[in-house]
């Protein structure tokens, strides 16, 4: 089995550098047959990688040892679902994956775009089966995930903390995420190196880039529960560099996503979409060497290994390429219209831009300076929480008052007369908001006063933008229906607003208690009484488990059982408990810390609207589908616009 | 064994797929945009872009966004931007 999967990788290693050389000279050249060979060679590189995924899923369900792999993620006793789950449990499995659906992508998008896009096709196929001839040859040579010894009776087992299942759904998300960027960035690429830089390219990979910038909004979401849940430090996002390292492109895709629109309406900012994509793309490569690498210390990373330098190799060449091709094609990249006023709805698209682009550097600049420090000052410097939180609040903030402000503006100029008769509601509601959570105590954080505030604004705006549109349209599904991408885009920002307030909500307003408690002594934390009742003790397949009941009582009654794992394999893992008013959207989330003598160290969190954050990921979701929901208008029109175009 | 033959197969199927266009009978030229058509190409740009403006245009106003002096005064502009923009066309023709 092993050799059919080594063999699987090897035949698409040839078919992937076969369409990137092949690929390339076909374009150049403008030779038909050589382009189609290497568009199909994409096409059989996913099936023979498809293969190789198959060979090792099956060496995973089976516990087959023999392979070192399978021996050094899964174990006997591990479900089938985890042992699947295993696949992208590991570095070179994870690889694998970022092979498969890179080269599932790029075959789909090759394939339907061949017939109205021709020109672009031809320079996207060699693009993308060159990034996939890197991940091929990593597989082969360096990293592969089919390396076999004796047999062995058991395996090592998976970490712990992957035995959850978030952890099943959350890293192929981000995968689905990461690697969808490729799409947009060789089509990006394909514009420049063909020469033909009109919007085509935009409208072709819109989709593409709204489903990648979706699955990685939405796996962030599920590994921020995942933390949540799993991890036991009572929060939900930590600015880990793992983390941050998801973050990054989805903030540059957020600004892309933005930004191309203005490009669409108005010809505008090119070189800056171009900028973006191919950042975004760089920075999720980026965040692939920072998991690989070892080079900075996160609860996530994969241990260090040797294909970090491959990976700074392969993204200081992409960026060197990015750069070359844009200032290459700088002369047809230039705008032919100016920006005619401040007050404008594609002004307030550059705004956004300008303070998401911020927020992405300067996350990148926090991940970055461990390594810096270390480089230049000879001492490995961390930037820690509250820098994070600064930015946040200094980016985020005016972020979350421009969703509210660019919907209601119009395009081209507006005069301040009308923007302020256009913005009468929203502002009223938020300055009612304010008073109203002033005199609820909201006061006590300012950034919670102004993120809750903000967001009263943002959420008036949406709903007098549908009240407006359905009044002109006579019907609201007519309305959604003639501009699915702007109301899908509304239903997103109410899923951001949604974030804003779990956020707020949680960080701004939690209260925190710690406390030695003896079995019947209780502790009282923001109206909710604690009790400790026992201690259990347990033992499951994998671990010793150590339990604590607790009892709640107050604004809220129930049982909650808090503790620690001691897994056979050494580990040990927190387990937290958590009770949920689901009415006030409020955790009370329990920690068991430390056991001394008969009695334990509790910390107790109550997190109020923390999981308003949950929820604003299904919504997320839901407004991401309606935005991407094909639209055959379109692909009429751009049908019609070739046709005309050839006369 | 069996692995060995299943791997043969898939190179087989990978080489097959890979020389179809070759086998096939017609022109190897993938026939390049003409400047001609390229200029069309911008000006159906531009065409887009203009009438999309004036919807969006009417829309605001419909919707309130822009009130009856900001709308006269954006409206002649961008209905001759479009009236030229389509002579242009025509006369590409």
């Amino acid at each position: 089995m092993a050799d059919l999967g080594r063999a699987a990788l090897v035949v698409s290693l040839g078919l992937t550098l076969y369409a990137f050389i092949g690929g390339t000279i076909g374009a150049l050249q403008k030779r038909r047959r050589l382009s189609d060979s290497a568009r199909n060679a994409l096409v059989a590189a996913f099936g023979s990688t498809l293969v190789a995924a198959a060979v090792l899923a099956i060496a995973l369900v089976h516990h087959d040892f023999s392979f070192v792999y399978v021996y050094s993620h899964t174990s006997k006793g591990l479900g089938t679902i985890y042992a699947l789950s295993a696949f992208w449990g590991g570095q070179e499995g994870s690889l694998l994956l970022w092979l498969l659906v890179l080269s599932g992508y790029g075959a789909l998008a090759a394939v339907l775009n061949r017939r109205l896009l021709r020109d672009l096709i031809d320079w996207v196929v060699p693009v993308i089966a060159g990034i996939a001839s890197f991940f091929a040859l990593i597989l082969v040579a360096v990293a592969s995930p089919f390396q076999t010894q004796v047999r062995a009776l058991d395996g090592l087992g998976l970490t712990p903390s992957l035995q959850n299942p978030y952890m099943v759904a959350h890293p192929p998300m981000l995968y689905l995420g990461y690697v969808g960027l490729t799409v947009p960035f060789a089509f990006a690429a394909a514009a420049m190196l063909s020469g033909h830089t009109d919007e085509r390219w935009i409208v072709a990979t819109r989709r593409w880039t709204l489903a990648a910038w979706m699955f990685l909004g939405f796996g962030q979401l599920l590994g921020a529960h995942w933390a949540y849940v799993e991890v036991g430090w009572g929060g939900y996002y930590a600015w880990d560099p793992v983390e941050n390292a998801a973050l990054m492109p989805w903030l540059a895709a957020t600004a892309f996503l933005h930004s191309v629109m203005v490009q669409e309406r108005k010809g505008m900012l090119k070189v800056w979409n171009m900028i973006l994509v191919a950042l975004a793309f760089e920075l999720a490569v980026f965040g692939d060497f920072l998991t690989r690498s070892g080079v900075i210390q996160s609860i996530h990373s994969f241990a260090q290994s040797s294909i970090g330098a491959w990976f700074l190799g392969f993204v200081v060449a992409t960026t060197l390429f990015s750069v070359a091709l844009i200032l290459w094609r700088l002369p047809l990249l230039r705008a032919r219209t100016k920006l005619e006023s401040a007050l404008s709805r594609e002004a307030t698209f550059l705004y956004n831009n300008l303070f998401l682009v911020a927020l992405c550097l300067t996350v990148l600049w926090g991940v970055l300076f461990p390594v810096l420090s270390d480089l230049f000052l000879g001492q490995s410097r961390t930037m820690s929480r509250p820098y994070y939180d600064f930015f946040l609040r200094i980016f985020g903030l005016p972020l979350l008052l421009l969703m509210g402000i660019g919907p209601l503006i119009a395009w081209r100029r507006a005069s301040v007369r009308s923007l302020l008769k256009t913005l009468r509601w929203p502002i009223g509601v938020s300055i009612v908001a304010g008073i109203g959570l002033i005199a609820l105590g909201a006061g006590s954080s300012r950034p919670g006063l102004i993120a809750y505030t903000f967001s009263a604004f943002v959420l008036t705006t949406i709903v007098v933008e549908l009240v407006r549109g359905t009044r002109a349209t006579g019907s609201l599904f007519q309305l959604i229906g003639r501009n699915r991408r702007r109301y899908g885009g509304y239903v997103v920002h109410f899923a951001i607003v949604m974030l804003a307030i779990g956020i707020a909500g949680s960080s701004a307003y939690a209260t925190v208690k710690e406390q030695k408690l003896l079995p019947g002594q209780s502790m009282t934390v923001a109206g909710h009484t604690v009790t400790y009742t026992r201690l259990e003790r347990g033992r499951s397949g994998t671990a010793n488990e150590l339990r604590a009941v607790l009892t709640l009582s107050g604004r809220e009654h129930g049982t909650l059982k808090s503790g620690v794992n001691n897994y056979f394999t050494g580990d040990t893992s927190k387990e937290v408990g958590i009770h949920t008013d689901w009415l006030r959207l409020e955790d009370t989330y329990v920690i068991f810390d430390q056991q001394e003598g008969k009695g334990v160290f509790f910390k107790v969190l109550v997190k109020p609207l923390v999981n308003m954050i949950w929820l604003a990921g299904f919504v997320f979701l839901g407004g991401s589908l309606v935005a991407l929901w094909p639209d055959a208008r379109e692909q009429r029109r751009l049908v019609a616009r070739l046709a005309l175009a050839r006369g | 064994m069996t692995a060995l033959i299943v791997g043969a197969l898939i190179a087989v199927a990978a080489v097959v797929l890979v020389s179809l266009p070759f086998l096939r009978s017609s022109g190897d030229d993938v026939g390049s945009s003409t400047e001609l058509q390229d200029r069309r190409l911008m000006l159906i740009d531009e065409r887009d872009r203009t009438i999309a403006a004036l919807k969006e245009l009417e829309f605001d106003h419909r919707t309130g966004k822009i009130d009856d002096t900001d709308y006269r005064a954006l409206v002649g502009p961008l209905r001759r931007a479009a009236a030229e923009v389509l002579q242009a066309l025509d006369a590409e023709e």
